[in-house]
């Protein structure tokens, strides 16, 4: 029998779980200023996460997804995509948002059942955040097939987690960004975790990475702890892109260091072993001994940085805390770009029972 | 004086012309760029606005929609067609999660304005799955507008509405009369009003509300009531999100007496939407209770059997006369 096809999956790692090289390194980390910013935006994620949690146990937010383990996916792909490159998120990319513009205080609207969280102009094109799992996918799909209609050079940029790759809506976007060689960029956060249900019993395969061979498309796994791994395959990915060569699945392999969301418990079913090994691979701590090794950060700096993104955090939370809620008839007047007349007597009823004395007045 | 064309030729005819208006309207779905669609509805497209703008998509009905949901938000006006009504369930996540809520979740922000086009009704001895007509499950949905032509002309007119609405719309194009009663077309652009009913016909003694391939058998049982003095006014309520209720219930409070009409299943259809609006604000200005004529609350039966479920001018006349005899 002819051997009429083989596909390998490489993964990509460049420091190792202590920080150490484990290859020759790029030419673009001789110099500290992006290892520095990587490392200070992914500090920045870490701390908003905190405040976030601290403020949905005091009952200032709603149900949140924390990031936690993700800070250099987000990191790396926020920094390198083009402003007019297009990202289409999914609920756990809030740190990749705020570097694409998004102001921390949306973010926190978001979580704070705002809608207005979604609506910042700095979000230009960016899609805002996908609940129902892998949809997102597809609409990254169709956004760089819009690029690709218009003759663009222009990238889409979509997220999902581990479990996303399970369904249709992932494996058909695949499959028609290979069949029309489309300028997107699938990333899956293999977080290991998809709420309950571990990596090894979502899916037969050796890597989630390899399902890319079956649509015919580029892809690799990553080390997800990894910023220069990440920035290597990401650049890579965008080039290919933007170069008209078609789409690539990046499998960046990270741990969920959190619950799924706060309204989760994950020592149900994870073991507590299992969270502490993953706390020795994290990516921050990783990057900073490479920083500190080479004399780029130090415990000074640590300091006050974490004290300037505290301000920063708490600035925004202020002006969370602060804003005032939307108008009532907000809940009608988006649904069409023109309110139907079928719908203007709701809308006075509305209105009406929001009203003090009416029926739902708070 | 424009050649006589048929309904498929209208939905042609409508596409062509906003494709040559708007460079940002594009077509996609199966079968219909080579092939010209199923029931041949994109026939020459493909020829005259070439590959990047009429695209055959892989036989995937979710990505149909969600790869819409994706052009629209970039400022292109996506038509997609889905085969036939029984396979438009996969698309119904993005058209309900995504494309119906994108401008009110993101604030205006971002807009959804694509058209999906679905063949849907029975009546043409077509496969299972081929002849539904589940309507009510998409009118149901706020930020969605459903619209049903009933004629080559408003087709034409409707469907280039439907890709100028700045916000999503699924359009349903009653096949079994696809390609009945062809009639003058004038390709002049001209979009018709959505959210309206349309009245096709004054009348004082009955109301008639109907919509697609049953306005047939309505305007038929009307003109026999015609000849023996019972003067109908029929509707077409054509928008069935958001229904345009002010028309039916200034019609309803002229005759005081309402028949429904429709070929989709019974119950928590669109016609009880109609009929509960009526009670809730026409009450008194009727003399009869609302009438209901519609298939029945079952699965579609296959082709053979299929004339059992359809409604007809006899049911239609039947539920008239008891309606008009009711003291």
């Amino acid at each position: 029998m002819d051997t009429v096809f083989q596909g390998e999956i490489h993964l990509r790692r460049y420091l190792s779980e202590q920080g150490q090289p484990e290859q020759r390194l790029p030419a673009w980390t001789d110099s500290p200023e992006r290892l520095v910013r990587y490392y200070r935006n992914m500090v920045l994620a870490r701390q908003l996460d905190y405040k976030i949690i601290a403020l949905q146990r005091t009952g200032q937010i709603g149900t949140y997804a924390s990031l936690l383990g993700s800070e250099a996916i987000d990191t790396v792909v926020g920094d390198l995509m083009a402003d007019d490159d297009v990202l289409v998120p999914y609920y756990r990319n809030h740190a990749l948002q705020i570097l694409r513009g998004l102001p921390i205080d949306d973010v926190l609207g978001y979580w704070g059942g705002d809608e207005r969280g979604s609506a910042s102009v700095a979000l230009g094109q960016d899609f805002p955040n996908a609940v129902p799992i892998a949809t997102q996918s597809l609409h990254a799909a169709g956004v760089a097939a819009a690029f690709k209609v218009r003759g663009e050079k222009r990238v889409a940029v979509t997220l999902c987690g581990d479990g996303a790759t399970s369904k249709g809506d992932f494996l058909e976007a695949l499959n028609v960004a290979g069949a029309w060689q489309l300028p997107v960029v699938f990333i899956v956060n293999n977080n290991q975790w998809a709420i309950s249900v571990p990596r090894s019993i979502q899916c037969g395969a050796r890597t989630l990475a390899q399902k890319a061979l079956g649509a015919g498309i580029r892809g690799e796994q990553v080390d997800g702890n990894d910023v220069i791994a990440l920035h290597e395959a990401v650049s890579d990915a965008l080039k290919h892109a933007r170069d008209g060569k078609g789409a690539t699945l990046i499998e960046a392999v990270s741990h969920r260091l959190s619950d799924h969301t706060t309204a989760d418990d994950a020592t149900r079913y994870r073991a507590s072993e299992e969270l502490k090994a993953a706390w020795e691979r994290e990516p921050v701590k990783r990057l900073q001994t490479f920083l500190h090794q080479h004399g780029w950060w130090d415990e000074r700096q640590e300091q006050a940085w974490i004290e300037e993104v505290g301000q920063m955090i708490q600035t925004s939370v202020d002006a969370y805390l602060a804003k005032p809620q939307q108008p009532v008839e907000h809940l009608i007047d988006y649904l069409y770009a023109e309110l139907p007349s079928a719908l203007e007597e709701q809308r006075e009823r509305l209105i009406r029972n929001a009203q003090p004395g009416g029926n739902r007045h708070e | 004086m424009s050649n006589a064309i048929t309904m498929v030729e209208a939905v042609n005819l409508a596409l062509h012309s906003e494709m040559r208006r708007d460079e940002s309207v594009v077509v996609l779905g199966e079968d219909i760029g080579v092939n010209g669609g199923v029931f041949r509805a994109t026939v020459g497209l493909r020829d005259e606005f070439g590959m990047k703008r009429v695209m055959d998509t892989p036989l995937a009905e979710t990505m149909i929609a969600g790869l819409s949901v994706g052009m629209a938000t970039q400022g292109l006006k996506p038509v997609a067609e889905i085969q036939f009504m029984g396979f438009i369930f996969p698309t119904m996540e993005h058209l309900i999660g995504h494309a119906a809520r994108m401008r009110h979740r993101t604030r205006g922000r971002l807009s959804c304005p694509l058209v999906v086009r679905v063949p849907y009704g029975g009546g043409i001895h077509a496969p299972e799955h081929h002849s539904e007509s589940t309507e009510a499950l998409f009118a149901h949905i706020p930020g969605l507008r459903v619209v049903i032509p009933s004629s080559p002309a408003r087709a034409y007119g409707l469907l280039l509405a439907a890709m100028r609405n700045p916000d999503p719309v699924l359009f349903m194009e009653p096949k079994r009369i696809y390609r009945l009663n062809a009639q003058p077309v004038e390709d002049n652009g001209e979009a018709l009003p959505l959210d309206s009913c349309y009245t096709l016909r004054e009348g004082s003694d009955i109301t008639l509300v109907s919509w697609g391939a049953m306005i047939k058998e309505t305007l038929e049982a009307a003109d026999q009531l015609e000849q023996q003095g019972v003067s109908c006014e029929v509707i077409d309520v054509v928008t069935l999100n958001p229904i345009d209720h002010n028309t039916i219930l200034a019609s309803v409070d002229k005759t005081g007496r309402c028949v429904i009409i429709h070929e989709a299943p019974k119950s928590g259809a669109v016609g009880a939407e109609i009929a509960a609006t009526i009670a809730e604000k026409g009450l008194l200005s009727l003399q009869a209770p609302v009438a209901r004529v519609t298939g029945y609350d079952t699965v579609m039966p296959y082709y053979r059997m299929e004339h059992h479920y359809m409604p007809g001018t006899a049911d239609i006349l039947e539920a008239i006369t008891t309606t008009l005899e009711f003291s």
